[in-house]
């Protein structure tokens, strides 16, 4: 699939952005480490909605019409879509009168605090949920169809919240280990989950070139695309990425956006690094950035197989075509087709 | 009424005339224009609702060249309208059309992503999402003579290889085409349950020679001359 920018940072904001919210709710709830003062409760909250509105505001780059996007809620019954545009503008009333009544009350452990923070956290987890389904209900990419999909966009949600929650703890205190405690395990559970993924979308599909034309019974090879240049079915869905990139980008994953973070978050609440920590977070967005990166370009779509490419990590191609895209491997470009935007 | 087309890939040649009858008459039609990129360019690209593509099926000596047309399926279970956030995808309960509303589509991809025969591609200049309308507009026509209100591709084809009509009615064409001919749809497996079939290449019996008359002194003669004398 094409990997747009705006999809990738609307995916990673916005969750990073309703983990925050949720784990905010979480540590008043059961007062860990003795809860968020009032005021870093309302940072906090403010930050999640700039995460939330920075992947909002992206997602809307990628509209070729956005004149209707207004239209975009409609279909809430059917499409996971719509409901991930119902509730992450449901989101926003909850979180600014959470964040208006901790901040003019001075007061997040009152009941109606308690009583908002949670429906707000709540209505964020909804979001990730309907966000991931949009694209795991999709039968046409199988690297999608898995419920490895939503459950890696929450645990990744939570990881880059907490991490967030935490850094701004040990910025202002030494020696905060509740709150790195919670961030490393979470982190640590999202890489073991991401692991997970890697290895599912290792094994090959059931559907291939024979499946899509009928012709079971023999080797079908394309011999013409049928047409000189790209189109739009190139330009969306014919990106892919090598299997010994796509590991070195694994390894950038894991090193950027797990590793780092564990042990700069460790560093600081056992010795102190001032504000170096704040390089928890940024690295831990850069490698759930480039995660999110790979989420896109390794999804093969069914409509590829029609192109002469059958599945697996990189897609096998007939010899007159192979020659071609190893050419253009060599010379560091990942298409098959160019771009047609790319004159 | 499940209003579809059938190909007969026995016969298609591949001339790619369906897909420029399509074009010329869907530019001017319900869902115009259908925008060109660089038409007379190095990289000439566009909106198409037909594409076809050629395979080679089997191995030398046993191959054959397949031309496949695709087009919108017409799905019965279409996710591509299932997934549209703003109701511009719909299916008509009436003929089973699949349709797009330009004025409600906000171009976000999304069916193109839903859809696994490739059928809906994005116009840039519109920013709108585009497919095959089955020439709605003209198969309901009445100021065209009955013959003519099929669409564009099917009046189109030299080789008759593209079969209009109401895949419900077990005697319409298209139905008898399918059950005669072992009509199929494409990629079962995703349950997408397609309205368009696709008919196999018929199996011909090899023509049989052993009861040719066989050849008098001088034909031998003659034929071995041309076999050792180089012209």
């Amino acid at each position: 699939m094409n990997p747009s920018l705006a999809v990738i940072f609307l995916t990673l904001f916005s969750g990073a952005g309703f983990g925050l919210m949720a784990m905010v709710a979480v540590v008043n709830d059961f007062a860990i480490d003795g809860a968020l003062s009032p005021l870093r409760t309302a940072i906090l909250v403010a930050l999640a909605l700039l995460l939330v509105t920075m992947g909002m505001v992206s997602s809307t780059a990628h509209l070729a019409n956005p004149k209707n996007a207004w239209r975009a809620f409609t279909r809430w019954r059917t499409s996971w879509l719509a409901r991930e545009g119902v509730f992450a503008v449901l989101f926003y009333p909850l979180a600014i009168a959470y964040l208006g009544w901790v901040f003019f009350t001075n007061s997040d452990r009152d009941n109606v605090a308690l009583l908002l923070g949670n429906v707000t956290a709540l209505v964020g987890l909804v979001t990730i949920f309907c966000q991931g389904m949009i694209y795991a209900c999709l039968r046409t990419i199988r690297q999608w169809h898995t419920p490895l999909v939503p459950a890696n966009f929450y645990a990744l949600g939570l990881a880059l919240g907490m991490t967030v929650l935490s850094t701004s703890r040990l910025l202002a205190h030494r020696h905060d280990l509740a709150m790195a405690s919670i961030a490393c395990s979470l982190l640590v559970a999202a890489a073991v989950m991401k692991a997970i993924y890697y290895f599912w979308i290792g094994a090959p599909s059931g559907t291939t070139l024979q499946t899509a034309t009928g012709f079971t019974r023999g080797r079908v090879r394309l011999l013409d695309q049928g047409h000189t240049f790209g189109t739009f079915l190139t330009h969306e869905f014919s990106n892919c990425i090598s299997p010994g990139r796509a590991l070195r980008f694994k390894v950038a994953v894991y090193v950027l956006g797990f590793l780092a973070p564990i042990a700069i978050l460790l560093a600081a609440a056992h010795a102190g690094i001032g504000f170096a920590v704040l390089f928890a977070p940024v690295l831990a967005f850069v490698g759930i950035g480039l995660e999110r990166y790979l989420f896109f370009v390794e999804a093969q779509h069914v409509v590829n197989l029609y192109h002469g490419r059958m599945p697996g990590p990189l897609p096998q191609m007939h010899p007159a075509l192979r020659a071609g895209a190893e050419n253009t491997a060599r010379a560091g470009k990942r298409r098959l087709v160019p771009s047609y935007e790319e004159r | 009424m499940r209003l579809g087309l059938v190909i007969d890939l026995d016969t298609c040649v591949g001339c790619h005339a369906c897909a420029t009858a399509c074009k010329q008459w869907n530019t001017s039609s319900i869902t115009a224009p259908l925008t060109d990129y660089d038409p007379y360019g190095k990289e000439p690209s566009g909106v198409w609702f037909n594409r076809i593509r050629h395979y080679e099926i089997g191995d030398y000596p046993n191959n054959k060249t397949i031309n496949f047309p695709m087009s919108c399926m017409h799905c019965e279970n279409a996710e591509c309208v299932t997934v549209c956030p703003t109701g511009a995808s719909y299916k008509r309960p009436e003929d089973g059309i699949v349709l797009v509303d330009q004025d409600k589509c906000m171009g976000c991809n999304y069916c193109s992503w839903a859809c696994p025969y490739g059928a809906r591609e994005l116009d840039r200049e519109s920013g709108t999402m585009k497919k095959c309308t089955l020439c709605v507009d003209r198969i309901y026509d009445e100021a065209l003579p009955p013959e003519d209100r099929q669409p564009a591709c099917v009046l189109a084809c030299p080789a008759h290889a593209r079969l209009f009509g109401d895949l419900d009615d077990p005697e319409s064409v298209t139905s008898r085409a399918v059950r005669e001919r072992g009509g199929y749809a494409l990629m079962p497996e995703l349950n997408y349950s397609p309205t368009n079939h696709y008919l196999p290449p018929r199996t011909r019996p090899s023509i049989p020679t052993s009861d040719l008359p066989r050849g008098s002194l001088a034909r031998k003669v003659r034929e071995w001359v041309n076999r050792v004398v180089e012209r």
